[in-house]
């Protein structure tokens, strides 16, 4: 009965943890880009996951159509919000970026206040359609496959993004040296746009599954998203797989502590997780060790 | 600074004087008594909002030390805040006024350095990653541990803190407590700022490397500013509890202070008379804005109303933080430094 119940706490900590992955990817796309840290992430998560409620349930689209329109919508949110407050910021250091980041999350928390109320927003019940798959004796449930299943197309699809294309190429460069790639004929300011778009549209996918999972509300889910920081830090900050694999060890922790000791320590593991890291080997598992001459 | 042809100093004394002039002498003589004067006209609520006012600008000269100065950022200063006020709560009843507010700063300080040693080792943003892993931590540990003293999620009351026969228990009184330390902590932030030490911190903040290549220790410097930052904290955490007769979790958090690093943005980073200009106004357009919004909120329906309250808020100050950090990134108090430049000349124009 006893193990029974650990892998019960540990396929949940698997499906929780690829959704902290599949925000960390949101993060590790901007930081790896452009070497800001996202802060906004948890508030345009919240924004991405309301507008495919909004489309979903109060518009009643059929699936298919409201999601890749909700991702539409918040890319296009994701520009308007690059183009109006970081691309002005454009030489500043990255201090200053982060902190606009931060400015950005406030500006869209007030507006989710006023657009969606303070309530938890719950999704209508088989929204992604299918049934509980069961194997043996252990259920799992379709949603959480599926966005099991969503996230590792999202790591396989970026990750080949950044290696292999042109694209992603420019991006890394721009990442070592924003001044140098300008030099060297790079489009610094599309380079900006694009990462902010892939990952607000990635969020937003992030958002939406979080939201089938728990129900959306304006104050819960950022937190939340804010739970996938230890797993970038954990999978180096510039690593989509180690974000993906630091984020399922940081899942699977956070469910396990919280199913063993008590569970209110499931909320506050990933902190102490985070802490532990930063003490113990702060470039992470799979980051790149930082070496730099004046 | 600027002064008449032909005055100049001629010892030491002179040259690191903060007040310089007969003429500084009597301006400052003036203001102060004019400040204690202050809750003999003023009304009890706007004594609160000044009492507030001045609390903050303790926590955010702090801010300035940490993030201004040295250049680290800090995301959770009020969680700080949050353990100096809970120390503070649970020693005022044995060991009285006097001796448990440099106990409860020692304190935060002491878990400051906690939550710092483990970031200082990296460049960049890992402080702010740290201190959001403490925002969350502390409030759960003062809610989760100990909640037979604490309270848990209750709010826990505070006694008016006593001093001999003096009791602080009127908005009046704590005014005067709170915005003497306020002037003291100013001046020491000032000091602070043009001693070696603070020389050191400004070599971190503009380039890490070469300051370590001329001898400043950074992992020491960048610890004892994170040590002073919480130190400021704490003293910003008693006040607010003394202020409020009583703490809770609820009032120390993430978005309060994201408000208190924009604070300091608006004010101006690394400038400690810029802390005050920013304070007042991002707590004064919060007013106005709380003020307009009983006007405007009516027009919706009035579930509408309410979350139009609650969200104009942020919406606010998130547009004023990115159009300072995009047109006036030196902040108020350059704004003011060009109006003297200004006035000094006019009508000339150089």
């Amino acid at each position: 009965m006893k193990s029974m119940l650990v892998i019960n706490y540990l396929l949940n900590g698997i499906i929780v943890g690829t959704l902290y992955g599949l925000v960390g990817i949101s993060i590790v796309i901007i930081y790896k880009s452009t070497k800001v840290l996202n802060f906004a992430v948890g508030s345009l998560l919240t924004f991405g996951g309301l507008i495919s409620f909004t489309l979903l349930a109060r518009l009643h689209m059929s699936l298919w159509i409201a999601l890749p329109l909700a991702v539409g919508i918040t890319g296009i949110l994701g520009a308007f919000v690059e183009r109006l407050s970081l691309r002005p910021l454009l030489a500043q250091p990255i201090l200053v970026l982060v902190m606009a980041t931060l400015f950005i999350d406030s500006v869209l928390t007030g507006c989710i206040y006023m657009l969606w109320k303070t309530y938890t927003h719950i999704f209508p019940p088989n929204t992604i359609p299918g049934t509980t798959i069961k194997i043996g004796s252990i259920f799992i449930n379709h949603e959480a496959f599926y966005a099991c299943i969503a996230a590792l197309i999202c790591f396989v699809l970026i990750g080949f993004f950044f290696k292999k294309t042109q694209t992603g190429l420019k991006m890394r460069a721009t990442a070592e040296s924003s001044s140098v790639a300008m030099v060297l004929g790079i489009n610094v300011t599309h380079v900006f746009s694009i990462s902010w778009i892939l990952a607000v549209a990635v969020g937003t996918l992030a958002g939406f599954l979080l939201g089938n999972r728990v129900g959306l509300q304006a104050t819960i889910t950022p937190a939340m998203a804010f739970r996938a920081l230890p797993g970038i830090i954990l999978g180096g900050f510039d690593s989509i797989g180690g974000a993906i694999i630091g984020g399922i060890i940081v899942g699977v922790l956070e469910q396990m502590a919280g199913g063993m000791i008590g569970s209110n320590y499931a909320e506050v593991s990933p902190y102490i997780i985070l802490l532990l890291i930063l003490f113990i080997k702060p470039e992470g598992l799979f980051g790149t060790k930082r070496i730099e001459r004046i | 600074m600027w002064r008449p042809c032909g005055t100049f100093d001629v010892n030491y004394r002179q040259d690191y004087a903060i007040v310089r002039t007969p003429v500084q002498w009597c301006l400052m003589i003036g203001s102060l008594v004019a400040i204690f004067l202050v809750p003999h006209w003023a009304s009890g609520r706007a004594l609160n909002i000044i009492n507030l006012i001045t609390i903050t600008v303790i926590s955010v000269q702090g801010v300035n030390i940490l993030t201004g100065m040295t250049g680290q950022i800090t995301l959770g200063q009020t969680a700080f805040m949050a353990v100096g006020a809970y120390s503070f709560t649970l020693m005022v009843k044995y060991l009285g006024f006097c001796l448990s507010v440099p106990l409860a700063m020692l304190v935060t300080g002491l878990v400051g350095l906690i939550f710092g040693i483990s970031s200082l080792r990296i460049k960049g943003f890992y402080l702010a990653l740290a201190t959001l892993g403490a925002q969350f931590i502390i409030p759960w540990l003062i809610v989760n541990v100990r909640p037979d003293l604490t309270g848990g999620t209750d709010t826990l009351p505070v006694p008016a803190p006593r001093f001999g026969d003096f009791i602080f228990d009127t908005q009046g009184k704590i005014f005067y407590l709170c915005t003497s330390l306020a002037i003291l902590g100013t001046y020491f932030a000032r000091n602070i700022q043009r001693s070696r030490i603070g020389r050191a911190f400004m070599a971190i903040r503009d380039n890490d490397l070469a300051a370590q290549s001329m001898g400043i220790e950074i992992f020491g410097y960048k610890l004892l500013a994170f040590f002073i930052c919480s130190i400021y904290a704490g003293l910003a955490g008693i006040l607010y509890a003394v202020w409020m007769r009583g703490v809770s979790v609820e009032h120390f958090e993430l978005l309060e202070s994201i408000w208190h690093l924009g604070m300091l943005i608006v004010g101006g980073m690394g400038s400690v008379a810029g802390v005050w200009l920013g304070v007042i106004f991002i707590r004064g357009l919060d007013l106005l804005v709380r003020y307009i919004g009983v006007y405007i909120g009516p027009i919706f329906s009035a579930s509408s109303s309410a979350a139009f309250m609650l969200g104009i808020g942020p919406i606010v100050f998130g547009v004023v933080g990115i159009l300072f950090l995009i047109f006036e990134p030196k902040g108020l108090y350059r704004i003011w430094e060009r109006f003297k430049a200004f006035y000094r000349l006019w009508p000339f124009s150089y």
